[in-house]
C-alpha cells in the first residue's frame, strides 16, 4: 500500500495581510487645528445643505477614484429617495450609480462581492430601518471577512442612509440602528451632526479599508451651515468639543449634539456652562477626550437617541467608569429614547426622543447651582 | 443518455371585460353575477372618493404620508369578494385599503393609521385580517405561516396576501413562495403589478417577462390577469380559493394594473414617468369600463350615479369625522401596549416620564408622580 505524505505548500501562508490597505491610499488625517476653519470668513460663508456635504465628499473621491461606485434603491433615476444624490446619475453614469431591484439583502451582499474583487462600493439604504432585511450580509459577513480570511480579504465598503425617527414614519421605519449594530466587532460607525462633519467624515469613510456603517438622519439632510469647497478629511475616533465649559460634561453624537447645543445655551442663560463633545465616530469611540473633560466637571450626561438597554449611552458609562471613575463627583446620567417602539403620533414621537428639555432636566440633577 | 426538455411551461393571460365595458360571455361563466357587479362597482366608487379625500388631508396638513390606491380598485375589490369575510384570512400590504374594508376594517381605522395612531392598526372582532404592512415583502411570509397552521388546524379556509411588483426582488418573497408550496398551504399569492415602483418601472425590477412566471419555480398555479377588469380578479381568486380549500395548495395571481397616482404624497411622479403613459392608462380605468358595461346593461344611469356621488360624500365625510373624533393618544400611554403585564423597569419609565434617564423615581427628584399627559 502506497501512503503520500502531506506537505503543505507554506508559501499559500503570508504575513502579507490585508490586501486592501496596500491597494487604498490613504489621506492625510489632519489634527483638528490643521482642519480648513469651520466658519467661512465673514462674507466668504459657502453654505450648503447636509446633503450637499454628502453628495460633495461621494463626488470629490469618485472623481478621484473610478473603482468607487454607489447603488441603492433610487439612487440613479431619481436622484436618491432624500436628494442625496442629486446630479450624480448625470456625472457618473449608470454603471457608477445604480439603481437596485428592492432587494437589501441582495444589493448589499453583491456590494460585499464587489468589494473583494477590489471595488469600493458605497451603499445606500434609503433608511438603515431597512438594513434589518439585509442583516447577514452587513453583520454577518462585512465585518468579518477580514478576520475570518485569516487577515486574507478585507471588506472596504461604506453602508450609508437614513437613521432614527425621520418625523412620524412609525416604528418600523424609524429605527436607530446604533444601538443594535456598533456591538458587532469589525465595523466602524459614524454619525455625523453637522454638515461640515458629514463631508470630511464620509470621505474617511470612503478612504477606510475596512467596512464603515455611515449613520445619517432625514432630519438633518436640510441643515445647512458653511463647508468648506476644500478636501479635508476628518481622522475617526476623535471627539470634536462643540461647547468649552466646566460645570458638567456633556457627550453626545449625531443628531442629538444639536439638541444639546440647544440645552447648553438654555443652561448658559442660568450661568451654567457645559463642556459639550461631538464624539463623530462610536467605532472607534474617543473615551480619551471624555475623561480628560471629566477631569475638569466631575460630571457627565451622555445623550443617544436609541433605546436603552445595552446602548452605545450604556457603552459610553461604563467605559467612563473604567476610566474616569476617580474623577465622577456623581453617577453618570443618560438621556434616551423610551423604551418602547417609535410611536407613530407627532406628539408622542416628541416625548419618545431625547430634546433639550429633557437634556436640561438631567444636567440640573447633577450639578450644584 | 437523454438530452431533451423535461419541463415547459406557459402562462396565462385572462381579460373578461375590456376597457371599453366589454364583456367576454363565456369566460365570464362562474364569475360575477349582476348584484355583485353593482356592488363591487359601489364600494370601487366610494372608495375612490375615500382615497382623494386622504390625499387632500395630508395636503392640508392633517394627515402623515399617504399612498393612494387609485387606479388598483378592481384588484382589491374583485379579490375580496372570491374570499371569504370572517373565514379566509387577508394580508394587505398599503395599496389595498378598498380589500381591507371590504373584510371589515372600518375604514377610519385606516386613516387613523396614516394619521400616526396605532389604533388605527386594531382589528374589529371577527376580522381576520393582519394590519397593513410597509416593509416591503415580509408581510409574504406571514401570510404562509397563517396558511400553514390553517392546514395544521384542518380550517376549510383560505389565506391571501397583496404585495407589488417590487416587493418580488426581496428574499422574503421567496421565502414565502417556496415554504407555501413545500407546505402545500392555502394561500393566494396577489401581486399587483402597477408598473412602477416608486421610480423604478417593472422592466428595471426584473428581467422577468411577466412576475406571473416566478411562481413556475414552485410548481404552484399561476395567472396573469388584467387586474383592472373585476371579473377575470374575481375569477382567478375564486379558482385559487377553490383550489386552496381542496387541498390544492398555493396559487399565484398577478393582477396587471396602473398605479394612476404618486408612489405616496411625498412623491411626485410627474418627474419620472411619461403624461401619455398616465393618460393611457386612465382610459383603462377599472370605475370607467364596469360603468360602461352597467351602462350597456341598463343597470346604470346618470341619476344613480349622482345618488351615489351624494352618498359616497356623506360617507367619507363621516368617516373622516370618525378619524379626527378619536380622542389623542396620551404620552405616557405608549407603554401600555408593550407588555402583557407592564414589567416593573417600564413601570418606573413611565412614572418618571418628566425625568430624563430611566429609573429615578420623580419623588426623588421632586417632581410629582402624575404620568405626563399631552
Ligand atoms: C424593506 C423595505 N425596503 C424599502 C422600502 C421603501 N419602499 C417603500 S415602497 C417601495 C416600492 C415598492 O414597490 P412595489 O412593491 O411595486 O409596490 P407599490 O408601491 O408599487 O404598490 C419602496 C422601495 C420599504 N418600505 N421596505
Ligand atoms: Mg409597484
Amino acid at each position: 500500500m502506497m501512503t503520500t505524505a502531506y506537505t503543505p505548500d507554506m508559501s499559500l501562508i503570508t504575513d502579507d495581510v490585508h490586501p486592501a490597505l496596500g491597494h487604498w491610499e490613504l489621506p492625510h488625517f489632519a489634527e483638528e487645528h490643521e482642519l480648513p476653519p469651520r466658519d467661512g470668513a465673514p462674507g466668504q460663508e459657502r453654505v450648503i445643505q447636509f446633503r450637499e456635504a454628502l453628495r460633495e465628499a461621494m463626488s470629490e473621491e469618485m472623481r478621484r477614484d473610478q473603482r468607487i461606485f454607489l447603488c441603492g434603491e433610487e439612487v440613479a433615476q431619481y436622484n436618491g429617495a432624500y436628494k442625496v444624490s442629486q446630479g450624480m446619475l448625470e456625472e457618473f453614469g449608470e454603471k457608477r450609480i445604480i439603481d437596485t431591484p428592492i432587494s437589501e439583502n441582495g444589493f448589499a451582499g453583491m456590494a460585499i462581492g464587489a468589494a473583494m474583487m477590489g471595488l469600493k462600493p458605497i451603499v445606500e439604504f434609503m433608511s438603515w430601518s431597512f438594513s434589518l432585511v439585509a442583516a447577514d450580509p452587513i453583520l454577518n459577513n462585512a465585518p468579518k471577512m477580514l478576520y475570518m480570511s485569516g487577515g486574507q480579504w478585507g471588506c472596504p465598503i461604506v453602508f450609508r442612509g437614513n437613521d432614527g425617527a425621520g418625523g412620524q414614519l412609525g416604528s418600523t421605519h424609524s429605527w436607530c440602528v446604533e444601538g443594535l449594530y456598533a456591538n458587532i466587532p469589525g465595523l466602524k460607525m459614524v454619525i455625523p451632526s453637522n454638515p461640515y462633519d458629514a463631508k470630511g467624515l464620509l470621505k474617511t469613510a470612503i478612504r477606510d479599508p475596512d467596512p464603515v456603517f455611515f449613520l445619517e438622519s432625514e432630519r438633518m439632510l436640510g441643515d445647512r451651515a458653511h463647508v468648506p469647497a476644500e478636501e479635508y478629511y476628518i481622522p475617526f475616533g476623535r471627539a470634536r468639543r462643540v461647547r468649552e465649559g466646566d460645570a458638567c460634561t456633556l457627550v453626545s453624537w449625531g443628531r442629538p449634539v444639536n439638541f444639546c447645543i440647544e440645552a447648553c445655551e438654555k443652561l448658559a442663560e442660568n450661568g451654567i456652562e457645559c463642556d459639550l463633545l461631538d464624539m463623530r465616530t462610536i467605532r472607534p469611540l474617543d473615551i480619551d477626550s471624555i475623561v480628560a473633560s471629566l477631569k475638569k466637571t466631575g460630571r457627565v450626561v451622555v445623550v443617544d437617541q436609541s433605546w436603552p438597554f445595552g446602548s452605545v449611552a450604556s457603552e459610553t458609562i461604563t467605559q467612563i467608569c473604567e476610566h474616569g471613575f476617580d474623577w465622577l463627583d456623581s453617577a453618570p446620567v443618560r438621556v434616551n429614547t423610551r423604551d418602547v417602539p417609535t410611536p407613530y403620533a407627532r406628539g408622542l414621537e416628541h416625548a419618545y426622543l431625547p430634546n433639550a428639555e429633557r437634556v436640561v432636566e438631567a444636567v440640573l440633577r447633577i450639578v450644584e447651582v | 443518455m437523454p438530452r431533451e426538455t423535461i419541463y415547459e411551461a406557459k402562462i396565462e393571460y385572462l381579460q373578461i371585460l375590456d376597457e371599453d365595458g366589454n364583456l367576454d360571455k363565456k369566460l365570464a361563466k362562474g364569475s360575477l353575477s349582476d348584484e355583485q357587479v353593482l356592488e363591487l362597482y359601489e364600494q370601487m366608487w366610494i372608495y375612490r372618493q375615500f382615497d382623494e379625500i386622504a390625499f387632500k388631508l395630508q395636503r392640508s396638513g392633517r394627515m402623515g404620508t399617504y399612498p393612494q390606491n387609485k387606479g388598483q380598485e378592481a384588484n382589491a375589490a374583485g379579490s375580496a369578494l372570491a374570499m371569504v369575510r370572517g373565514t379566509d384570512w387577508v394580508v394587505p400590504s398599503y395599496r389595498e385599503n378598498l380589500a381591507m374594508h371590504m373584510h371589515g376594517m372600518p375604514y377610519h381605522h385606516i386613516l387613523m393609521h396614516w394619521m400616526g395612531d396605532e389604533r388605527g392598526n386594531m382589528i374589529p372582532d371577527g376580522v381576520k385580517m393582519l394590519p397593513l404592512s410597509v416593509p416591503i415583502g415580509t408581510h409574504m411570509l406571514h401570510a404562509a405561516g397563517i396558511g400553514w397552521a390553517m392546514k395544521i388546524r384542518g380550517e376549510e379556509a383560505a389565506a391571501i396576501t397583496y404585495f407589488g411588483d417590487g416587493a418580488t426582488s426581496e428574499g422574503d418573497f421567496h421565502g414565502a413562495m417556496n415554504f407555501a408550496s413545500v407546505m402545500q398551504a392555502p394561500v393566494i399569492f396577489f401581486c399587483q403589478n402597477n408598473h412602477w415602483a416608486i421610480s423604478v418601472p417593472t422592466d428595471q425590477q426584473m428581467n422577468s417577462q411577466t412576475v406571473a412566471q416566478k411562481a413556475l419555480a414552485y410548481d404552484m398555479p399561476t395567472i396573469r390577469v388584467d387586474g383592472n377588469d373585476i371579473f377575470a380578479v374575481y375569477l382567478a381568486v375564486k379558482e385559487a380559493r377553490e383550489r386552496a380549500v381542496s387541498g390544492g395548495g398555493p396559487s399565484f395571481i398577478e393582477g396587471l394594473t396602473y398605479r394612476l397616482g404618486d408612489h405616496t404624497t411625498a412623491d411626485d411622479a410627474r418627474r419620472y414617468r411619461d403624461a401619455d403613459e398616465v393618460e393611457a392608462w386612465a382610459e383603462k380605468d377599472p370605475l370607467i369600463r364596469t360603468r360602461k358595461y352597467l351602462v350597456s346593461k341598463d343597470l346604470w344611469d346618470d341619476e344613480k350615479q349622482e345618488l351615489l356621488g351624494e352618498r359616497a360624500t356623506k360617507i367619507v365625510g363621516e368617516i373622516v369625522k370618525a378619524a379626527e373624533g378619536v380622542r389623542e393618544p396620551a404620552t405616557a400611554e405608549f407603554f401600555d401596549s408593550m407588555f402583557a403585564e407592564l414589567p416593573r423597569d417600564l413601570a418606573e419609565q413611565r412614572d418618571s416620564m418628566r425625568t430624563s434617564s430611566i429609573g429615578i423615581n420623580p419623588g426623588q427628584v421632586g417632581l410629582s408622580a402624575q404620568p405626563e399627559r399631552v
